[in-house]
């Protein structure tokens, strides 16, 4: 196996009237789906390009799809660009890129095309419609390698320049392998994929889909307002398991969906992408109590997640869940400020070895050599190892904690303090729904965000100081009618740390009740 | 009425609201206001709108919502 697309090839020889991929309106047979791919293939790689991105700019839907695996077949590499992203940060994202084309629908492709004159902006319907030249592919396909790009995905820098991290068809093949092992990923997986294709969540279940026969169903997002529905859609398409962020299986715990609509066939319950509060969770698993739920760890640059935990025993509400251990195939350790491991229960920053660490950022070998290094503990031999910037420790059963990111840590009063420590203990005051906390630099205090019930300062200071040390009582307090989200879906804290002045202003003068 | 229309005002300024014909379909209402709305009702209106009260021909329309909000009240 050296290219993913051989999962989708076999795949469709096996079930080729099997519905592959659907979304609201429409469904795709795994036949259909990869003549399509084929065409828009044909179609891009006529161009001559080889080992370039392709920018995808499709909404959340199946012809999403079909354009990425389209840009894998003729050659090239996609980059899925969010389609409701500002055009400011889409120019800049293109500065990085230069990419070869972009593949948008008809619709759009006169005001979009404006953007970047220089580029050439096709339109997916006549893509899709192209005649698919076997021959072309197939001399493709000889040429290439396993280490040749598959996609890159952009994040958010801390400067605020977008980075690209460029991952491998060897990458996803050796990750979606422990995926879809380890979580029994087979042809009767029906998924419902919550996460956006530009956010590396959605490689596990579009590539675990594609590898192991299944069915993905994309959830409009429409559908998380209004949560009932979510768990009607659930039961309609057949779903036995999702892979969503944390928040998203918040909306349904904190609304007690579930007290009035179960989800029927769901089996498999999996998050990562954020913290997943112990409460929330406890909820789902009374409900579910024969489910798996699993924690997944890791950061885009290791094709997803490099550790994880299936919950194997029940948590109180104001404990942490762990990140459990390093997936198979891929190897973590834990490197000290000595830049030596660390011993047992000390912690230190997270690192990475193995076939699922990505290649670098596009176009930016700085931001690459500063964390994509050398192997701290070797030297006799070239071995790139990704340094992700996570604090972590193990505990006395041998499981990962996550403690924070290195640069969220903070220093309080003399004391390193990790904010997600007082989350989880202001998380488990029923009245509270969702909370945030963040640190004022400025004035050095301590602010706990909160959405729930309007909760009286003294009783939220006496609840918290009996589980908190008192140099990490927030020692402000705000409510929120609704925390915001960014675009994964993923709490804001980069939102809140830069505009929670307003939020104090708006949320303190106010008399009625 | 002019309650519920000073709420909606306040969560989305510069919507004619009461000549809306789909605040959902047009994303007009989004998964976030929702949720923000439905804390503003319970508080302003004292009714509890439970999660099988939350569904798209609730929140359609002003009239919509006002008759749930109606209804609630009743219960």
């Amino acid at each position: 196996m050296k290219n993913i697309l051989q999962f989708l090839e076999k795949s469709a020889i096996m079930h080729p009237d099997k519905i592959l991929f659907a979304d609201a309106d429409k469904s795709v047979s795994y036949a259909e789906f990869l003549e399509t791919a084929q065409a828009i293939g044909s179609a891009i790689a006529g161009m001559g390009l080889r080992n370039r991105p392709v920018a995808v700019l499709m909404p959340r839907c199946v012809e999403a799809l079909s354009a990425m695996m389209g840009v894998v077949y003729s050659g090239n590499f996609y980059v899925v660009i969010d389609s409701e992203m500002p055009q400011v940060r889409v120019e800049k994202i293109f500065q990085t890129l230069q990419p070869a084309a972009v593949l948008l629908p008809r619709e759009w492709q006169e005001a979009r095309s404006a953007w970047a004159p220089e580029i050439p902006f096709l339109a997916y319907e006549a893509c899709a419609l192209s005649t698919v030249d076997c021959a072309l592919l197939e001399q493709i396909r000889r040429s290439m390698v396993d280490t040749d790009p598959l996609y890159a995905l952009f994040t958010s820098g801390s400067t605020g320049n977008p980075k690209g991290a460029v991952l491998s068809h060897k990458n996803v093949i050796a990750y979606s392998k422990w995926f879809t092992e380890t979580f029994g990923i087979t042809e009767n997986t029906v998924f419902a994929n919550q996460t956006p294709f530009y956010f590396s969540m959605s490689v596990s279940d579009v590539f675990g889909t594609m590898r192991a026969g299944a069915t993905l169903h994309i959830i409009p997002k429409s559908l998380f307002s209004f949560p009932v529905k979510l768990i009607e859609f659930l039961n309609q398409r057949m779903v036995n398991t999702i892979y969503w962020v944390p928040s998203a299986l918040c909306i349904v715990a904190n609304w007690k969906v579930l007290d009035y609509v179960m989800p029927a066939h769901l089996k498999k319950i999996l998050f990562a992408g954020e913290v997943m509060p112990v409460r929330q969770l406890n909820y789902w698993m009374d409900k579910l109590p024969d489910a798996m739920f699993a924690n997944l760890f890791g950061p885009t640059e290791t094709t997803d997640i490099c550790t994880y935990y299936v919950v194997d025993r029940r948590f109180d509400n104001t404990d942490t869940l762990p990140i459990g251990k390093a997936c198979d195939n891929c190897d973590v350790f834990i490197i000290g400020e000595d830049g030596r491991e660390v011993p047992p229960g000390t912690e230190g920053e997270l690192y990475v070895r193995g076939p699922f660490v990505g290649m670098g950022y596009y176009n930016d070998p700085e931001k690459t050599a500063s964390a994509f290094v050398q192997n701290p503990l070797q030297s006799s031999y070239p071995e790139r190892v990704y340094k992700t910037g996570d604090l972590v420790r193990e505990n006395d059963r041998g499981e990962l904690l996550y403690i924070s990111r290195k640069d969220f840590q903070i220093k309080h009063m003399g004391y390193r303090i990790e904010l997600s420590e007082i989350e989880a203990a202001a998380g488990a005051i029923p009245e509270i729904t969702i909370c945030a906390a963040v640190y004022d630099g400025e004035r050095d205090r301590i602010l706990l965000i909160y959405q729930g019930k309007r909760l009286k300062d003294a009783f939220l200071c006496q609840t918290l100081a009996q589980r908190l040390p008192a140099y990490m009582m927030p020692t402000h307090f705000i409510r929120v009618k609704a925390m915001p989200y960014n675009q994964n879906g993923k709490i804001d804290r980069a939102w809140l740390g830069k505009n929670y002045a307003a939020l104090e202003s708006e949320s303190a003068p106010n008399p009625v009740s | 009425m002019e309650e519920l229309l000073e709420i909606l005002e306040n969560l989305k300024p510069g919507v004619d609201f009461p000549a809306q014909t789909d605040l959902i379909e047009d994303h007009i209402l989004d998964s976030m206001s929702v949720v923000m709305l439905v804390g503003e009702l319970n508080d302003a209106f004292d009714i509890e709108i439970t999660p099988v009260d939350v569904v798209p021909e609730n929140f359609k329309t002003v009239d919509a919502i006002y008759a749930m909000i109606q209804r609630l009240s009743d219960d």
